[in-house]
């Protein structure tokens, strides 16, 4: 079995997992933990969009 | 230059600190050996459920995703300086990594996009293990709660 996701489902869950480490590592309260991880996957997925626009640019 | 701590008196929480840092007799080791072979395990032995669950889902999700994308597993060697530390990385996944080499996983050349991202995908879920291992072990000597 192959699994054949795109870029952007791919990064998606790239972020999701990674941010899901991050917040329980990076933080001690529980509070903190969920604002870290939410402020990691939307870095993650801005960094996305903004790469592709940058790159989209470039190609002009 | 004056050291601003000098005459303080140490605060209950730093007085408590080295007892705690001492405690747990052999949890500290034992805690990221285990939280290395099985992702997540370091964080259950001690109790952190929903800490562990979390960890162990997330890592065992990226490591299977990267395996199904033909992601490729790096057997060790001394080649290319990125293969050395794609093998760094993927061992970091401990029993996942183990597994995965007796199955004879991720042999096969990478021909498209989504197995090179694949690879990724299992590197990082080695990556992220070695972070959990850290915490695992921050939990046992009592740096973090």
């Amino acid at each position: 079995m192959t699994l054949a996701l795109s870029h952007f489902n791919a990064a998606i869950l790239f972020a999701t997992f990674a941010s899901i480490v991050f917040g329980i590592t990076q933080r001690d309260a529980m509070r903190e933990q969920l604002r870290y991880g939410l402020y990691c996957f939307v870095m993650f997925v801005g960094g996305v969009f903004v790469a592709g626009w940058v790159m989209w640019l470039l190609r002009r | 230059m004056v050291n601003s701590s000098a005459g303080k008196r140490p605060s209950a929480d730093t007085a408590a600190r080295p007892a705690q840092l001492h405690s747990g007799g052999m949890i500290p080791v034992v805690a990221p050996a285990v939280g290395w072979l099985i992702p997540g395990a370091g964080h259950l032995i001690q109790k952190r459920w929903g800490r562990g669950i979390l960890l162990m889902v997330s890592i065992v999700t990226m490591f299977i995703l990267g395996v199904l994308m033909d992601g490729r597993i790096y057997r060790p060697n001394g080649g290319d300086i990125l293969d050395i530390l794609g093998f760094v990385g993927d061992v970091g996944a401990g029993g996942l990594y183990i597994v995965s080499l007796a199955r004879g996983l991720g042999l096969e050349p990478i021909a498209r996009a989504t197995a090179d991202y694949g690879s990724k995908f299992v590197i990082v879920a080695g990556l992220l293990n070695f972070i959990s291992v850290a915490d695992a072990y921050h939990i046992a000597i009592g740096k973090k709660p």
